[in-house]
Order: C-alpha cells, then structure tokens, then sequence
C-alpha cells in the first residue's frame, strides 16, 4: 500500500489553508483529495464580494479568493487530486478513493485531516407537508446553477430562510431578472449579516417577514404557489395568518450541517450541538492522527476564520508526525449559561505553543454582556461585548499561562447585567 | 427645514441605529448621533447623500469548462445604476482562457468603473 504522511480529504478553503500550512511546517509528501474537478470547494460559487477582510484587508470575491490560496498551494510541494471521491476513512488511518484514471485505490496515511465541509438542510429535514413538485431548490444549489451554469431555476420566486445564502440568492436572482416575492424566516430575527439585509432585501424592496415560515407548496409538476403564516413563541403556525404567494420556485436556506459521513465511519465522534468532531486544542479528534478543520468541524460564517482554522489543522499534523503533540486533554470544555457550543471540547495545555483560540456561538441576541470564562469554578476572565448574536462566533484567546496543567473543567458563560 | 433619517450602520457587527439630520435645501449635515465610530458616521452620509454598491455577476464565456465567467467592478457604482450595469453585462461573450484582473468592458455605462474577471478560466478544461 503507497504510504503517505498526510492525506486531506476536501480541497475547499479548509484544506487548502491545511495543505499549505502543513508543507510549510514541514511535512514531506502531502496528499490533497478533492471530488470536484477543481479545487475552491463552495468559494467557486459564491461570486459576491466580502471575503479575505480580515485576511486581506480586502472585499474579494469567493473565486478571487479562492484563487490566491490555490496559487499559494501550487508553489507547495502538495500533490493534488481532483475528480476523486474519497469513499472510506479507516480508524487506521487508510483512505480509499475513487477516479476515472486510478478506479478504486486505498492508501495509508500517518495522519489525515478533515475537510468535506458542510451540505444544506433540505425540505425533508424541515418536514413541509404538501406534493413534490419540480421548483423547490437549496438555495446554494440554485446559486451553483445560476453563477456557474448560467441557468436561472424560477421567475418567480419566495424564499424560506434569512440566512446568508438566502439574502445573497434573493438578490443575485432579481438582478438576473427573476421577482422575489419575499424572504420568511421562522425566528424573531434574521441570521443574516446586517449587510445582506440592507444590501439584498432592503436595497430591492424585497419584504422580509420574521416569525413566518412556509406552511403549504402547491402544485403537483411544478409549484404553483406557497402558503406563509406567522408562528407563536414556541413556532407554531397560527391560524388565519396565512398569506398565499403565487410563485414558481421556493429557495430553501435553512441551515448547515457538517458533512460527517466519511468521519463516522472512521470512528470520530462528534458533538451533538454541532454535527462537527469533538476536537481538542490542536482540531485533534478522538482518533489520533485524524484532525478536522473548517464546516466539517463547525459552520463557520466567515471564510478568513476557515483558512485559519485549516492552517492550524495543518501545522498540528505536521506537529503529530513528528511526534511533538500529547493527547491527554485535561482540560474539558463546557457551554455554560448562554453559550450553544465551545470548541476545543477538550485542552492538553502541553500542546499550546503561546496562546490557545476558544470559539463559540451564544444562543441568542443580546447587548451590553460579559462573556465570563471559570476555571473549576474561578473566575479567570470576563470580556465585556457591547452586542452578540448567534448568527456570529465568537472567540476568546488564552494565553498559556492563563490555564492550569492538571485536571480542570473551563466554563464559558454568557452574563448579562 | 431639517430632514431626520434613521438607519442601521452596516459598516461593522455592532449594527449602530444612527440617526442624522439634514438640511433638506443644502444637504448640509446638521447633526449625527447613535454612530459609536467615524466610519459609522461616514457609511450614514454617504448612505443617505450617494449611496454606492459594489456589484457581482456573471458574462457568458466560450470555450470554458463552465458555461459561466464571474465578474466585479473595480469599484462602487451609484446604487441607481446596478441594473445599468447589469443590462449591459447581459450582451457580453467572452472566450477562455481569461485571468483574474482582465477587463471585461471598460468604462461600463460611462461610469468610469471597468468590469473584470473575478477568477482566471482556462480554455476547455480545468487543471
């Protein structure tokens, strides 16, 4: 079997970042897996601007931005793959793949690094009841056929969730000439950025109608319409709100899910809150050696944290191989009061170099808080934020000495005055 | 006469609720509050005096593995001129192989703003 120090599975922004980062930190031969026939992942597709700010200090687009780390990977040593679909990952750390050139091919890795990312919700996981006509689409499936493709999926047009993705296609598709009726979003608040809905809705006269969701599609081949209605404080729809659109087509953004299939088979185990791997403080997971970065581990709403997190991954293999990282993480992390999800779930304060990262989303919109942070109970620090929001992740950093080495539980908690 | 306007700043996370007021026969800034930063202050003038977009879109390309090229402008047009814009990015057709950066249409709709290429595409297929 052709052995390989490390195998990344996904050549999107995630492991990309991880195959530079790891060439960089010295690893020899690297192996990039990727199943579409080039390497970007989800970026290709998403033509709008606002990416690499925080990387850059520029507004690029996705394929931009995509482009400038490819270019960076091509100076690597990395050998890349594309149109090969990686159908196993072993707790060994084998990887079996598949292409038209090679067909069905299993290799070793010392060490592998997540990358799949993270697919949409679809309209069974929201469970809307009626026929299933041709017209109901994610929303990110309709953007890869319209910006890539060049194919516009309805002219007219509602759409469920405010998510980004949601915004963006309301937009991208009244520009290219289709109506948007109009955005429904279940909660009381957009999970939007502030941005997309003046710049998307707003800047469109696009209605947005926050506590409503789609109750009905009709039409047997094709959509003929939709029914909205409000929805009570436990999400219910209420009778006699209902509002009737005549449309052709209903875009679906109601949310990611990281795409853990290839990493439950390997073994991983994963955090119920996020669909991602529980990892420690080098994005190890539960099975040593096989590290995950990007939306495979959580959904991210920022690329630039995405690269970032993959160049972590990929200096943390590089560490692993060369038999620089302990696994025994003392320190376990906990979401206390307000807090939906902290990663790493668990810190081996050996393996911190100076400083360790600690990323979370609160569970609801607030302002004038503290996000408090206790070490067995002791308060170790309490950061003011003048306003969160769970549609954005937040971060803490620690320096090292801020930790303790033995045994502890480290509990964020958000406090409001 | 003064004109009050409220809006939301989009220009960081905080979303500021700013409110200004003009003067509605010079356009003249009377006053400004609810902003916590200066670039706050300035997204809300020019919001409500010129507001500016940047716009994304596609040309059709020939001889390309994809059927569609993205396209940006080198910078921010008046907001009442993205479907301008976008009624003459629907006439062009391109042919690959194109670069990052290569002008599309220069000086679209006399604006004095360029259309580019968003990503490089090579001729027929992709590495």
């Amino acid at each position: 079997m052709i052995k390989y120090e490390l195998i990344i599975v996904g050549g999107g922004s995630a492991g990309i970042a991880a195959a530079i980062s790891a060439s960089e930190n010295g690893c020899r031969d690297i192996l990039l897996l990727e199943r579409d026939r080039e390497l970007g992942g989800i970026l290709q597709q998403c033509i709008h601007n606002g990416f690499g700010l925080h990387r850059f200090g520029e507004e690029l687009s996705g394929p931009a931005y995509a482009e400038r780390f490819i270019s960076m990977l091509k100076e690597t040593n990395v050998q890349i793959k594309t149109s090969t679909m990686v159908l196993h990952i072993g707790k060994d750390k084998t990887v079996s793949y598949v292409n038209a050139k090679e067909g069905y091919v299993t290799l070793q890795a010392e060490a592998v690094i997540l990358a799949m990312g993270c697919r949409e919700r679809t309209r069974g996981a929201i469970a809307i009841p009626g026929y299933r006509p041709s017209g109901v689409w994610s929303a990110g499936t309709a953007q890869k056929y319209l910006n890539m493709e060049g194919y516009l999926v309805g002219k007219r047009v509602f759409i469920l969730g405010s998510g980004d993705i949601g915004l963006i296609m309301a937009r991208r598709m009244t520009l290219e000439g289709a109506k948007v009726l109009g955005v429904a979003e279940l909660m009381p608040y957009s999970n939007g950025l502030p941005r997309n809905i003046k710049q998307c809705l707003e800047d469109f006269d696009i209605p947005l109608y926050l506590s409503h969701t789609v109750i009905q599609i009709r039409g047997k081949e094709r959509v003929e319409g939709i029914t909205i209605a409000k929805v009570d404080d436990t999400l219910k729809p209420v009778k006699g709100t209902e509002t009737d659109f005549e449309v052709d087509t209903l875009l679906l953004s109601v949310g990611l899910i990281p795409e853990n299939s290839l990493s439950e088979e390997a073994g991983v185990e994963l955090m119920p809150k996020t669909k991602g791997p529980l990892v420690d403080e080098s994005l190890q997971t539960n099975i040593s050696g096989i590290f995950a970065c990007g939306n495979v581990l959580h959904v991210h709403d920022l690329v630039d944290f995405v690269s970032l997190e993959g160049e972590k991954a990929g200096k943390s293999a590089a560490r692993y191989i060369r038999g620089e990282l302990m696994t025994n993480a003392c320190i376990k992390t906990r979401a206390g009061n307000g807090i939906g999800y902290v990663i790493p779930a668990g810190i081996c304060v050996e393996n911190i170099e100076d400083k360790q990262e600690l990323m979370f989303r609160v569970t609801k919109n607030a302002r004038d808080v503290k996000v408090a942070l206790y070490l067995n109970d002791v308060l170790i620090k309490a950061i003011p934020k003048k306003r969160v929001a769970p549609s954005e992740m937040e971060k803490i950093i620690l320096k090292k000495e801020e930790l303790s080495a033995g045994e502890a539980d480290l509990t964020v908690c958000l406090i409001e005055d | 006469m003064e004109l009050k306007t409220e809006l939301n700043c989009i220009v960081c996370p905080m979303s500021c609720l700013i409110s200004v007021e003009l003067d509605d026969t010079s356009g003249e800034m009377i006053s400004i509050s609810g902003n916590t930063c200066k670039r706050g202050e300035n997204y809300a003038l020019n919001e409500l005096i010129n507001p500016m977009r940047q716009l994304t879109s596609t040309v059709a390309i020939q001889n390309a593995a994809y059927s569609r090229l993205p396209v940006i402008l080198s910078s921010e047009i008046p907001k009442g001129k993205i479907f301008d814009v976008m009624e003459c990015i629907k006439e062009v057709t391109i042919t690959a192989p194109v670069s990052i950066g290569d002008i599309i249409i220069s000086d679209v709709c006399g604006l004095g703003v360029d259309v580019i290429a968003s990503r490089s595409m090579g001729s027929e297929s992709i590495e």
